[in-house]
């Protein structure tokens, strides 16, 4: 029975451990890699990100699980956000002047499904265009905490 | 030979029926949404089987819950792993079912055949020893993929119930008892960024090599605390190549070493993924520097 509690209050202790070891960083529009120099060349800079993103479009759109996200809005438009998005991100030579993320996806009603297909759909585009894998996920690092803010369901 | 046999049929039958139906269950799903998979977890991010049957690397388990499922949804996995070392051989095959990304319930059979040295211990070559693990998962916090701005990885909890079917002759070699229970907690980290994968678990157990050979001895009957790693390199989103490592008690006359491995893993599919590895498993009772290849298929959505 000692043995037992020693057990769980180990256990307990490690998890605690875990969670206090973190500030929570709060996500932000994308912090941009203004240390790595390469990575925009190898998402083929501004040419190369609207090509991306055209893929990356067609792709949510054929998708069913992101086509009712975006088949209705203004298509053009979200795709010259991105590329200034990810272009900020990526170090290039833009501004990012959208919108926040949260208050433009409070009533798209995106739950952790299709937060994951648009990923994956991201990751099809990057690699029809050669993008290296290693300079996708750095993208994707900068990405994946904005699903607190667009995840709404 | 026969009696056993006999006994280890109707736990293989659940394991077949759990695949066929895991695998049906799949294929309906593909049925429904054309071209795209409801399952929607990133590829491999359901990492593989663990030879216990829990969703980790293939030595241990990891803080992830098994198959594709995410918040509102089920995943399942089937698999089957055969580690082939120079004198021995371990089959495993089994099922989980994790529910909502939250908890993970798992069986594992696993069968350790003795071959030649069971002829050389005066037990008859092929001599095996059977096992059943009965595995549980609750993830507590964290998430190991999309908390990117964060350290904080995917904490979680489970258990493992072995049962051996060899009490009879565990007991007779001075091993305490042929039941035990892990426990173990799981912190699981992708650093996207560099494309890494990390794992840390710590395990309390009182099985001898992994429970094949009991729990506990006439004279010790503790829980270990142990430590056990891995660490893999993404290559590409259905690549990953690593290493473990799994610390291992020492309490029978024969020596118990820790094991380790080298492994790549392959998911050509959503549905399907494959690992092979090379393991090093040093001394197991009379035989030392025991060393071969794991190869483990896993099907699930």
């Amino acid at each position: 029975m000692q043995q037992k509690l020693k057990i769980i209050i180990t256990a307990v202790g490690i998890v605690l451990a875990g969670a206090t070891l973190t500030a929570n960083v709060h996500a932000q529009e994308g912090v941009r890699l203004s240390d790595d120099t390469g990575i925009y060349k190898e998402f083929g800079e501004k040419a190369g990100l609207v090509i991306i993103m055209d893929d990356f479009m067609v792709n949510l759109i054929k998708d069913p699980r992101t086509r009712s996200s975006f088949e209705k809005a203004d298509q053009k438009h979200i795709k010259e956000q991105l590329v200034d998005q990810f272009c900020y991100i990526l170090n290039g030579p833009c501004e990012y002047k959208g919108a926040k993320m949260k208050p433009i996806h409070a009533n798209v009603g995106v739950n952790r499904e299709s937060f994951n297909a648009l990923v994956e759909q991201l990751q099809f585009a990057m690699d029809k265009n050669n993008v290296p894998f290693r300079a996708q996920n750095k993208l994707l690092a900068v990405l994946a905490p904005m699903h607190r803010d667009i995840i709404t369901q | 030979m026969q009696k056993i046999h006999a006994r280890a049929r109707p736990q293989l039958a659940l394991v077949l029926a759990a695949l066929a139906g895991s695998m049906t269950m799949a294929a309906s799903v593909h049925a429904q949404t054309s071209d795209f998979t409801t399952s929607s977890k990133l590829l491999l991010t359901g990492g593989v089987t663990n030879i216990e049957g829990s969703a980790g690397g293939g030595l241990t388990p990891w803080a992830i819950i098994g198959g594709y499922g995410t918040k509102d949804q089920v995943g399942a996995n089937a698999f089957f792993t055969n580690v082939r070392s120079n004198d021995y051989e371990l089959r495993s095959s089994g099922a989980l079912i994790g529910f909502q990304d939250r908890v993970e319930i798992s069986f594992a059979q696993q069968k350790f055949d003795t071959r030649q040295v069971g002829g050389a211990l005066g037990l008859g070559n092929g001599y095996k020893f059977t096992q059943n693990v009965f595995g549980a998962k609750v993830k507590l916090v964290g998430d190991a993929v999309l908390e990117q701005d964060s350290w904080l990885p995917q904490i979680a909890v489970g258990f493992q119930r072995k049962e051996n079917n060899r009490g009879d002759l565990l007991r007779a070699l001075g091993i305490k008892s042929d039941k035990g229970t892990d426990y173990y907690v799981s912190a699981t980290k992708i650093f996207l960024a560099q494309s890494i994968l990390l794992n840390g678990t710590v395990r309390f157990t009182k099985a001898n090599q992994t429970g094949i050979l009991g729990f506990g001895t006439a004279s010790r009957d503790k829980y270990d605390t142990l430590f056990e790693g891995s660490a893999a390199l993404l290559l590409r989103k259905d690549l990953a190549v690593g290493v473990e490592f799994r610390q291992k008690p020492d309490h029978l006359p024969f020596k118990e070493d820790n094991w380790s491995d080298i492994f790549v893993a392959w998911a050509p599919t959503k549905n399907v993924s494959v690992t092979l590895a090379y393991a090093n498993l040093g001394n197991i009772v009379i035989k030392d520097k025991q060393k071969g290849t794991y190869l483990s298929l896993q099907v699930g959505f």
